[in-house]
């Protein structure tokens, strides 16, 4: 007979099996992590570093490679949660019809800002990816990176790159934003006042999407609204404007 | 209840954006033409009281959205070792670049009026 504990060794190999190989684990193991990381995040003080996306992807990613669960099972889990990202991109208009008004009244203003913001984030993505010698379907996954990730994903599809590079390179995109807007507005002196707010969300909205939108939703309510709307005129803009300029170019 | 109204009326908004976009083959993706579709659907008090609540939810959450795509990052190990440093530095330079710039151009065109009393512009 052999010892207990050698039986219950692989028994538990056995059940660990069962359990990675079942779509239960995926969306467990996001929902679990982002709840853990998210309150560690609320501990800290909210500070930029400690971003709950940041922490949980580095976590789930180095489990999977450390158990050796392959992405595609995790994937069948996680699913439930990625669907989610159409009807979200669909809720956007409701912080648009919030601020209606004040996109009737500054809508030049804040067209020129995304249309600006995007050119320059996308257009230096492009530039520097050329420059530094990246293979072309790797730069060309890197143009539409500052728009959200479902729809970067069907723009790189669009004018050659790989959706799955840009959806990731979206994701770095927005938690980049994220930790450094905070930094960057502040050394260039953009005040905390009405007008101020309203320019740093646009900013983190236009240039870091859903997760420079988080952001700034959680430092203040004008600077989320901001940041919403500029999400929401940015994935108009860009599924419109890349497409169309890399069919001249 | 009105939650999972608003979630319905989501839903069925971004379907009516997939016809469009496969219909017709036009650049938006589907949730996009949704979103637009929305818009104007918002008019309506029916659409307009679940929406908000679903809509709220779903916003307040849109980081954990991001993490499955996220976690695929350990699917280009091999491009990351190869070329990640390098795609790390385009990844911040131009996204410093576009805050620069969106941000510098709503607040050279701000209105004067906007500020608070007693602020001065360089606070």
């Amino acid at each position: 007979m052999p010892p207990p504990g050698k039986r219950r060794m692989p028994k538990f190999v056995e059940l660990w099996v069962y359990l990675s190989a079942t779509p239960l684990f995926g969306l467990t193991a996001t929902l679990v992590v982002y709840v853990l990381a998210q309150a560690v995040y609320a501990r800290l003080g909210q500070a930029p570093w400690a971003n709950p996306v940041l922490w949980t992807v580095v976590c789930l990613a180095g489990a999977l490679l450390a158990t050796g669960v392959p992405y595609p099972t995790y994937f069948a889990g996680a699913q439930f949660i990625h669907f989610l990202l159409g009807p979200a991109v669909v809720a956007l208009a409701w912080p648009l019809w919030l601020r209606r008004e004040e996109l009737r009244r500054r809508w030049g203003r804040l067209l020129l800002a995304a249309l600006a913001g995007g050119i320059a984030a996308g257009g230096s993505a492009l530039l520097m990816g050329w420059a530094l010698g990246l293979p072309s379907e790797v730069t060309l996954s890197l143009v539409p990176k500052s728009v959200t990730a479902p729809v970067a994903m069907g723009i790189a599809e669009k004018i050659g790159g790989i959706p799955a590079l840009a959806a990731v390179f979206a994701v770095i995109t927005g938690l980049v934003g994220a930790l450094s807007g905070k930094y960057l507005f502040d050394a260039l002196r953009i005040p905390r006042d009405g007008s101020g707010w309203a320019a740093r969300g646009f900013a983190l909205g236009t240039v870091s999407h859903g997760l420079g939108a988080a952001r700034a939703l959680q430092v203040n309510a004008d600077a989320g609204a901001y940041a919403g709307l500029a999400l929401g005129l940015q994935v108009v803009l860009a599924s419109a404007l890349i497409p169309l300029a890399f069919r001249w170019l | 209840m009105t939650a999972l109204r608003g979630l319905a009326w989501l839903l069925v908004f971004q379907s009516m954006g997939e016809l469009l976009s496969r219909g017709f083959s036009l650049p938006f993706p589907g949730p996009v033409i949704g979103m637009v579709l929305l818009l104007m659907g918002l008019h309506s008090e029916l659409v307009r009281g679940p929406v908000s609540v679903c809509a709220d939810f779903l916003l307040s959450h849109l980081s954990l959205l991001f993490v499955p795509v996220g976690v695929g990052v350990m699917t280009h190990l091999s491009l990351v070792s190869q070329y990640g440093a390098r795609i790390l530095l385009a990844v911040v330079v131009s996204t410093l670049a576009g805050l620069f710039v969106t941000v510098l151009t709503l607040h050279l065109l701000r209105d004067r009026g906007d500020a608070a009393p007693g602020e001065t512009p360089d606070a």
